[in-house]
């Protein structure tokens, strides 16, 4: 098997990944730690002074914080719900034989690859615009009066945005699983009288869970820090009402400068995220040893 | 019967595949379409937007007034660079975490894995403030560095998978022909993993164009790529629909390109495998 000199090659040759990956860990992460517990103001350099947990105290105690919180879930949730269910309907849709699958499926991944502030200025310009807006114009034409869906109902308008975005994904994923479905099992059911919905649920779900987990997971790692989006569409407005939880840190630490606080609110959102990473990580690991 | 009711059945999945497809897909041909128009035309009603004429006179706008081959450029070197130099570092620990597979290698990838978990928003102050004290803000190589360490552990793990299944008997076979580490290496690895590289590239670079965290958070005009340069557009610009439509046409074209060519390597990269 591998001699002693092929080791030591080897450890030598994962050393440099290792070390970079460990660095970028542990210096930027120790410094956000290190200054959420300082009195840190950019606007005042050289009055920094220890406070203990009062930025997180503080930080956690502002009631932007809690909107914050509350629009990431609703943003992880809202979009995770549109693109599990579409992304299934759509795949089971796409996994049909019918005439030109292969542009239809180029049609539905290209969302996928439009850079964030470009989906997002394209959907609040060009349709959600309450005076030119593609969505407007209908609007007039059926004689309703247009709607202006980014003060109005910011978040939701960009849970829309963002689930545009990432409806692919799901849908190529899932495409991609339904197809390593087992056809002869499938037609042995269907020979014995199970009808769709019973092959469905009992064959097609089983087969897709593991799927819809791992996409579930991934989607959560990026979700939770959708920030473009935000920024090129509302600047988190009106008020708090679309400001996420990277955004409020974004914020709270560059445009406000406190950076002690804005540290404060990083951890938390590590720490948010490590929840969701625990999870994802023991999906991925499993899948290593079979 | 039984094939009527088959034919059926695919016309009408045809049908309602197409019509999805196409509504899924509008949003992007629409701006291609406001593209070619004027700016007078572009905010019309959609009907009188289609049949009014063609131009290529925001194309011409855009060029000249807001300097986009700087942009562009700026995104082919960052999202080039940061690849090609996490190729380089990742393609020997890949290699070696393959085929050299040691008590740790698992718990070692797994960590890897794991620092792409921690979200940009937890390390921003630190890196914003180092970006600053060592005059990095909206310089290229600065940017090249984060984008390298974010995508690092990606990259890392889609080679693992793919050197993974040239099968280790090929190498044993070469080893007692007498083939040396280096032209194990050169002759037998190479061409075997050349495929893998190169979707694993594509991939990466798909996924640094569009990454609108640290470029919008670490440059400002110099180092700017197309994610910020869009983002410039943000107001009120934005109310220029064909200017922002040629402008996000010609940011999105060329990744709009790559990508199709990658379907299947992405389901494999952004699943870290777990889904091939």
């Amino acid at each position: 098997m591998a001699t002693e000199h092929s080791r030591t090659a080897a450890r030598l040759m994962v050393s440099p990944a290792v070390i970079l990956l460990f660095l970028w860990m542990i210096v930027p992460l120790g410094m956000t730690i290190y200054f959420s517990f300082l009195r840190y103001n950019l606007l005042m350099p050289g009055m920094e002074s220890w406070t203990g947990f009062d930025n997180y105290y503080y930080f956690i105690n502002q009631p932007s914080f809690w909107a914050a919180l509350t629009n990431t879930l609703l943003l992880v949730g809202g979009v995770l719900c549109i693109t599990i269910f579409g992304g299934v309907a759509l795949a089971l849709l796409l996994d049909q034989p019918f005439k030109g699958q292969g542009i239809v499926r180029v049609m539905v991944i290209a969302p996928f690859f439009v850079m964030p502030t470009v989906s997002a200025l394209v959907w609040k310009n060009m349709f959600m615009n309450p005076v030119n807006g593609m969505f407007a114009h209908i609007a007039k034409a059926l004689g309703f009066q247009p709607y202006d869906f980014l003060s109005h109902a910011p978040l939701a308008s960009i849970i829309l945005i963002v689930a545009w975005s990432w409806l692919p994904f799901s849908t190529l994923i899932l495409l991609t699983a339904l197809q390593s479905l087992d056809r002869e099992q499938m037609d042995a059911a269907e020979m014995d009288g199970a009808n769709w919905i019973n092959r469905f649920i009992y064959l097609t779900v089983p087969h897709l869970t593991r799927s819809i987990t791992v996409v579930i997971l991934i989607q959560t790692i990026f979700l939770l820090s959708v920030f473009a989006e935000i920024l090129v569409t509302t600047n988190g407005g009106p008020g708090t009402a679309s400001t996420n939880l990277p955004y409020l840190v974004y914020a709270q630490s560059l445009l406000n400068f406190d950076v002690g606080g804005g540290s404060a609110g990083g951890i938390i959102a590590v720490i948010l995220a490590n929840i969701v990473a625990i999870f994802l990580m023991r999906m991925i690991g499993k899948n290593l040893e079979s | 019967m039984a094939r009527k009711t088959t034919a059926t059945r695919e016309a009408i999945t045809t049908v309602a595949a197409w019509t999805i497809g196409f509504l899924i897909f509008f949003p992007i041909l629409w701006i291609i379409i406001l593209s070619f128009k004027s700016e007078g035309d572009a905010i019309k009603t959609p009907l009188a937007v289609l049949t009014s004429d063609w131009t290529l006179h925001s194309y011409a706008e855009v060029q000249e007034r807001s300097n986009y081959a700087r942009h562009f450029w700026n995104s082919v070197v960052l999202s080039l660079g940061s690849t090609i130099v996490a190729l380089v570092i990742a393609i020997p620990a890949a290699w070696s975490m393959a085929f050299v597979p040691g008590k740790r290698t698992k718990d070692l990838l797994m960590w890897m894995l794991s620092t792409k978990m921690m979200p940009a928003v937890g390390v921003l102050v630190p890196m914003y403030l180092l970006f600053r004290d060592f005059g990095l803000l909206d310089s290229r190589i600065g940017l090249v560095g984060v984008l390298t360490l974010i995508n690092l552990p990606i990259v890392i793990w889609m080679l693992y998978t793919y050197f993974k299944e040239i099968p280790g008997e090929i190498l044993e076979a070469a080893r007692m022909d007498g083939a040396n580490l280096r032209s194990e290496i050169l002759y037998i690895l190479t061409p075997m993993a050349v495929p893998g590289i190169a979707s694993t590239l594509l991939l990466n670079v798909i996924l640094a164009w569009n990454e609108a965290f640290w470029t919008l958070q670490l440059t400002t005009s110099n180092a700017a790529p197309l994610t910020q340069f869009i983002a410039s557009y943000s107001s009120p610009e934005g109310l220029f629909y064909a200017k922002l439509s040629a402008a996000s046409t010609m940011a999105i074209a060329p990744i709009l390109i790559l990508g199709w060519f990658s379907q299947k390597q992405l389901v494999r990269g952004l699943t870290f495998g777990a889904v091939k």
